[in-house]
């Protein structure tokens, strides 16, 4: 197995890096590929199509910056919170590609990149995707003033009305979670709404922004060790607590 | 060029990505036309029974969850068995269905991705042909045309092979699948998941004639199956015994004598109705002890032979995807770009080799 820790020298300079970077974890499909200083980005709303999409969108990226796979530096993935299946299918192309390649992932939260969504000021930012069965994942950032994000409050699975917010004289609120909660949302939110859309997804280019700062950062991993962050962990009951249950 | 030149080129090495349902197995295997055998390379495999089991049958997410984890892993020993880099590959193939389609999907999509990266060919495999192609892997392969006996957790099928990818399903069950009802008597009789092997182990200490079930469908012509009957009546026969130990391995005798004797009787059927002399069997329950002893017997009998996987290759393994897959690509077949699973999909509908 190959040493994580190996990947943080011979870090590139932002100008030549090649970065391709996979964001499937929401209604969204999306890639995007870092060729120095420019992004070339493919997005489409296309539920239940992902699979189809990803890679045939990678190539034409490629083909674009006039790059072959093998001049790829890293590979980047949100690695959810999001659908589940979206989430496994964005890490399995990661690994699959950097395994082959001989690169390392970085992994990036799905909510950050849906932060970057968000308007470009001093707000503080709640970024919220619906998680279904009446569930949200929600987590909270202010932009650093330096291209990137800094963390508010962490990411989590709740439902929308026990929601706990920092306090923040403005907000700007993005995402999904904002489309089906608005009500329960707007009542957490303590000081003035500047920005609220829930016609938000996490975008592979903002994927891409935070991790070539993470790579960077000597923060790329192992493909094996880049893995969905699910939030929500407790998927069955163990027949001992079906016992339980059903008296 | 002709045919023979093409066979005399070494073919690179195919991985195959097998991730149905509860195990993901991972194997390397080079193409070798008069012995498929020679040409595996590796395998690894790595089994969630143990993480199903606190369930009491295999949950869809958490098997997909594992999946994602483990796959790499054994990517990394499969290389490491055959001496490798993914840079050797010529080729990749990955169970395409049926299946689970979260569990299909994460295999397929790893799979499909290093293909990508490496510009090699890729290939979606049907789970059935993989299975039923892995007598192959032994020595002294069997040679389509042949009749294959498919008995697993998901499926009960006789099937004519006139050649690889020329399928004809001759029988199927109407209900459960062979293994299903191994599981499921099993879990009636108490035994914990997955039944079928438990099951299988206690019938060697039950006595011959202590309890006799029915044959299902034997009494009339015809080569489909249906078992779901036969655990019905176990459940009486065990409801209404004194429970105790030695009754339990009698009544699990006697369900094992029952389907083992209908599967035989069907094969039998089949091979007369086809005229072939040769019968493969794969499948979880090819492991079955019983069943592969009864049929070789039969075999004997009768006058036709009989091919039987090695015991690992019966259960799902990466192997007969590799197999399936190096013999696709071979032929010159492959798949575009997406990421296409499907989990049910008509074996029947297969492209010919
Ligand atoms: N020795 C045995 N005797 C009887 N049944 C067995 C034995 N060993 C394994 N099985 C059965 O084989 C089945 C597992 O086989 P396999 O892994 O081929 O099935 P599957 O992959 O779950 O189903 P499918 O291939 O149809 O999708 C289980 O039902 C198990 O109980
Ligand atoms: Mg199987």
């Amino acid at each position: 197995m190959r040493d994580a820790g190996r990947f943080a020298c011979g870090v590139r300079e932002f100008r030549t890096m090649n970065l391709l970077a996979i964001e499937t974890s929401t209604e969204a499909c999306s890639i995007a590929l870092v060729h120095g200083q420019q992004v070339f980005a493919r997005s489409e709303l296309a539920p239940r199509r992902h699979a189809e999409l990803a890679l045939p969108m990678a190539d034409a990226l490629l083909a674009e910056a006039g790059l072959g796979r093998h001049a790829l530096d890293a590979i980047a993935v949100g690695r959810g919170p999001g659908a589940f299946t979206g989430v496994r299918l964005g890490v399995a192309l990661a690994q699959g590609m950097a395994l082959a390649l001989d690169r390392p992932v970085v992994p990036v939260s799905s909510l950050a990149a849906l932060a970057l969504e968000a308007l470009e000021d001093e707000a503080a930012i709640l970024a919220v995707i619906d998680a279904r069965m009446g569930e949200i994942y929600a987590a909270c950032y202010r932009r650093d003033g330096n291209g990137g994000l800094v963390v508010l409050d962490d990411e989590r699975v709740c439902r929308p009305d026990a929601l706990v917010l920092p306090e923040a004289d403005v907000w700007n609120v993005v995402g999904s979670g904002w489309a089906s909660y608005a009500d329960v949302l707007r009542g957490h939110l303590t000081g003035g709404l500047r920005q609220a859309d829930g016609d938000r997804y996490p975008q592979a280019r903002h994927v891409a922004e935070l991790a070539v700062r993470e790579y960077q950062a000597g923060r790329a991993v192992a493909p094996e060790q880049a893995l969905p962050v699910y939030l929500r962990d407790k998927v069955a009951l163990t027949l001992a607590e079906q016992g339980r249950a059903t008296p | 060029m002709h045919i023979s030149q093409l066979s005399n080129l070494p073919s690179k090495p195919v991985l195959g990505v097998e991730s149905s349902c509860d195990e993901t197995g991972v194997a390397i295997l080079r193409w070798v036309p008069e012995a498929p055998g020679s040409g595996l390379l590796a395998h690894a495999l790595y089994s969630q029974v143990k993480l199903h089991a606190d369930y009491g049958g295999v949950v869809p997410e958490l098997a997909s969850r594992d999946h994602v984890r483990k796959l790499l892993p054994l990517v990394r020993e499969a290389l490491a068995q055959a001496g490798m880099t993914p840079a050797d590959l010529g080729g990749v193939a990955y169970t395409a269905g049926p299946g689970l389609v979260g569990a299909l999907l994460v295999g397929a999509a790893a799979a499909r991705a290093m293909a990508w990266a490496l510009d090699v060919p890729a290939i979606g495999v049907h789970h059935m042909e993989g299975h039923l192609l892995a007598p192959l892997l032994e020595a002294d392969p069997p040679k389509p045309p042949f009749v294959a006996l498919l008995v697993s957790g998901g499926h009960s099928m006789l099937v004519e092979v006139a050649a690889i990818g020329r399928y004809r399903i001759l029988g199927d069950t109407l209900d459960d699948a062979a293994g299903e009802a191994f599981d499921k008597t099993a879990k009636l009789m108490g035994l914990p998941y997955p039944g079928g092997p438990a099951l299988a182990k206690l019938a060697e200490q039950g006595r011959a004639g202590a309890f006799r079930f029915s044959r299902p469908m034997t009494d009339r012509p015809g080569l489909d199956f249906s078992f779901s009957g036969l655990k019905t009546q176990v459940l009486l026969a065990w409801q209404q015994s004194d429970q105790s130990e030695q009754t339990r391995a009698d009544v699990a005798r006697g369900f094992e004598e029952a389907i083992v004797d209908t599967l035989v009787i069907k094969c039998r059927r089949a091979l007369e109705a086809t005229g072939t002399g040769r019968l493969v069997i794969a499948g979880g329950v090819g492991a079955n002890k019983r069943l592969r002893e009864t049929l070789a017997a039969a075999g004997q009998q009768d006058g036709f032979r009989t091919y039987f996987p090695r015991l690992q290759f019966c259960t799902d393994n990466g192997a007969m995807i590799a197999l399936a897959g190096a013999i696709r690509l071979a032929a010159g077949q492959g798949q575009d770009e997406a990421v296409r699973v499907a989990p049910r999909w008509d074996l029947q509908g297969l492209q010919p080799v």
